[in-house]
């Protein structure tokens, strides 16, 4: 008789593909809220295994803050022509422009919490009744509270002491008008999985990830991307530097490391000996205690 | 770090406020190098503000403002740790009032429970209701850890007390497996290290313990039931005809060229080919999630089961669960709910109560007829159409499932039928 029995990997993936088929079977308008990150390429690219031979049934939904990346933008756009899929796109650009919010400020001003009301907009306009999300358990405190289905009320606001108990592989996706749903198939997995899945499948991930010379500056203990964004403080030099980013969100806050790692084979070996958590390095992290928290209350995905 | 072909295994820590619950995940995580150093950092703090003597490692677990602010612990939370040999999934659910719902939420999905014991106290009242929760929900190993062997001197004789203690009442428990380990969570003894204090200890550290359990039994192997989650009909020309079943199989084998029936409506057919992602297979097993095809065109929808020809699950329309109601509001009797069981949703209706268990004393009480938060009893449900069902003993995945509240949307119950 075989072995009859899945590896880690194995089992995790097959439990995600089991989550992404049970939002397309429960909902109407599900969407995949599409970063560039590496986990929202890992949900996309189970998303193409759960659903083939057919395409993914359902649109990728963009936040654009408008501090990107330009190889994300770019990454983006290569994925969504690849896959045939279609991307709808909600612009902070465009919620700043009509005033729905105001532009931070201030020295550390980003416009990371500005996403949220742009989120909960297009969720609104677009009739989203469940956003499927790569958010990991193993990220920060408050996502380790997270079900696998979490409820969001017509304000788009979490609540953790009112979720639903998940039992066995029941998940209950009922809600009423104007409610909505947060999907998180990645919930089980940690930063060594996805790269060792990553690695194992060969995804394909944005050059970002890999070590890279790029102009840099010193700033709270990591390494701030050049970008038009960016206004230097006195005493902040330019620096030329090899680095690597090991999570990708806006270019104002997204720290890289200094690293030799280019290949998939080397970050995993890279990560694996890494004693900070990948948020480490994430300013809006460090606002507060309960900063992640905060903005989960709030609607942040 | 690289895992060499390992599987995941899926625990549950049970134990009152005080056993020291969080302090052993703290000390699972910290021995075994799963805590970042700026996470440490951050509980260092928070122990220096709170005036504690070293490290406090039981704030890891401790996540929410609430929970830091009051010092309780809401809900269920979801660790991980990973060694050499496995990948782990701690299931921390809080240990206060709330302990049915939550201990039950946490213990669905285990292969193994922990169960706490104060070395001073013994086995108390709350070790034999966790124990029998753990038994009731079929959780195949438990290791049970007394805690805070350091209070008693590291005694041997204490420890066999204990045993004792707890083998005289569990002989009426379901569960197989029982391992027994004395522990200090807080000097971490025998937790990941071996510890310097009981050589008279012959067995592994918990860590080992956790990383041996013989796991691939605990998935039914013999009973190949497939629900049907969605329908797979893609729109292009090259699959012009394809449809595709797609779900996760909950228990046995299917192979290609299999005769199978299509439940409810009981047309039989055979598997003409399955499908991993884009990779084709011959061969498929639980928990794999899959797509299949049949030789014959027939109608299969969610919520059907594909089953082998000649092993197939009972179709009730009434049927008697052991019931835990997870909510505030009390179950109202012949209320109308949704039932979810597998992929199949239908309406239901607690039709009689039949028992309610005492779960200090396991005995039952037929004149209480009333279902509140916490409570479990057995209960006869009628559904408005036929389940495909296998008792719960034989079969986790078709044998569970909960009931839904129409009114609110809530999640009220967890039922394992019997």
């Amino acid at each position: 008789m075989g072995k009859y029995y899945l590896n880690y990997l194995d089992e995790l993936e097959s439990e995600a593909i089991f989550i992404l088929r049970e939002v397309w079977a429960q909902f109407e308008n599900p969407v995949i809220l599409f970063s560039g990150g590496k986990d929202s390429i890992l949900v996309t690219h189970l998303a193409k295994k759960a659903f083939y031979p057919s395409k993914i049934p359902f649109p990728l939904m963009h936040v654009d803050t408008g501090h990107n990346f330009p190889e994300t933008i770019k990454f983006r756009d290569d994925l969504i022509k690849e896959l045939g899929a279609q991307l709808i796109v909600g612009s902070v650009q465009e919620s700043i422009d009509q005033g729905r919010v105001k532009e931070e400020k201030g020295k550390n001003a980003t416009r990371n919490a500005l996403q949220i009301t742009t989120l909960l907009d297009a969720i609104e306009l677009n009739k989203v009744d469940c956003a499927i999300g790569g958010g990991r358990r193993d990220e920060e405190k408050a996502r380790a509270k997270e079900r696998f289905f979490s409820h969001r009320n017509d304000f788009g606001e979490w609540d953790p002491k009112n979720q639903r108990p998940e039992l066995w592989n029941l998940l209950n996706g009922k809600q009423f008008e104007g409610e909505h749903f947060r999907a998180f198939p990645i919930s089980n997995w940690t930063e060594m999985d996805v790269w060792n899945y990553i690695k194992k499948e060969n995804i394909s991930i944005p050059s970002l990830y890999f070590a890279h010379e790029r102009e840099v500056v010193f700033r709270s203990n990591s390494w701030i991307p050049v970008s038009e964004y960016l206004k230097l403080e006195e005493g902040e030099k330019i620096e030329k530097k090899k680095i690597r980013f090991r999570t990708l969100g806006d270019i104002t806050i997204t720290g890289g490391i200094e690293s030799d790692a280019d290949t998939l084979e080397k970050i995993a070996e890279e990560v694996s000996a890494m004693r900070k958590t990948e948020r480490g390095d994430r300013s809006d992290d460090k606002r507060s205690e309960t900063a992640m928290e905060d903005r989960k209350r709030q609607g942040y995905f | 770090m690289e895992i060499n072909n390992n599987q995941l295994l899926r625990f549950t820590t049970a134990g009152s406020v005080d056993d020291g619950k969080s302090t052993l995940i703290g000390r699972l995580l910290y021995d075994s190098k799963s805590i970042f150093e700026d996470q440490l950092e951050s509980i260092t703090s928070t122990s220096e503000k709170k005036g504690h003597d070293g490290v406090d490692l039981a704030l890891f677990t401790d996540g929410l403002k609430d929970e830091r602010e009051q010092g309780i612990t809401i809900d269920v939370a979801y660790r991980y740790f990973t060694t050499p040999k496995r990948k782990f999934i701690i299931a921390d659910t809080p240990g206060h009032i709330q302990y049915t719902r939550n201990m039950v939420t946490g213990a669905s999905t285990a292969n193994a429970a922990l169960i706490l014991i104060d070395a001073r106290h013994g086995v108390i009242e709350q070790t034999k209701r966790h124990s029998f929760i753990a038994s009731l929900l079929n959780i195949p190993h438990l290791i049970v850890c007394v805690n805070k062997m350091d209070l008693v001197d590291f005694s041997e004789d204490r420890f066999n007390e204990i045993i004792s203690e707890f083998e005289e009442f569990s002989s009426k428990l379901l569960v197989k497996d029982i391992r027994f380990i004395p522990i200090s969570a807080l000097l971490g003894d025998n937790v990941v290290n071996r510890s310097e204090n009981m050589h008279w200890y012959g067995g592994g550290t918990l860590l080992n313990i956790l990383e041996t359990l013989h796991i691939s039994s605990d998935i039914n192997k013999i009973d190949a039931r497939f629900p049907v989650q969605t329908v797979l009909r893609p729109q292009s020309a090259e699959y012009r005809d394809y449809r595709g079943y797609a779900g996760r199989v909950a228990s046995g084998i299917y192979r290609k060229g299999d005769e199978v029936a299509v439940l409810p409506s009981g047309f039989t057919s055979k598997i003409k080919s399955m499908n991993a992602g884009d990779k084709e297979i011959d061969e498929a097993y639980a928990p794999m999630s899959i797509s299949m095809t049949l030789e014959d065109d027939i109608d299969v929808s969610r919520g059907d089961m594909i089953v082998r020809k000649n092993n197939q699950p009972e179709g009730e329309q009434e049927f008697d669960v052991m019931l835990c109601w997870l909510n505030n509001d009390s179950a109202q009797p012949r209320a109308k709910y949704t039932i979810m069981h597998t992929s199949n949703e239908q309406r239901a209706m607690i039709k009689n109560v039949v028992y309610k268990i005492d779960i200090n004393s396991y005995n039952r009480n037929e004149e209480d007829k009333d279902l509140k938060m916490n409570d479990i009893a057995r209960v006869t449900i009628r559904t408005t159409r036929r389940l495909m069902l296998d008792s719960y003993r034989d079969n986790r995945i078709t044998g569970s499932i909960i009931l839904i509240d129409e009114n609110t949307n809530e999640t009220v119950a967890a039922g394992m039928i019997v």
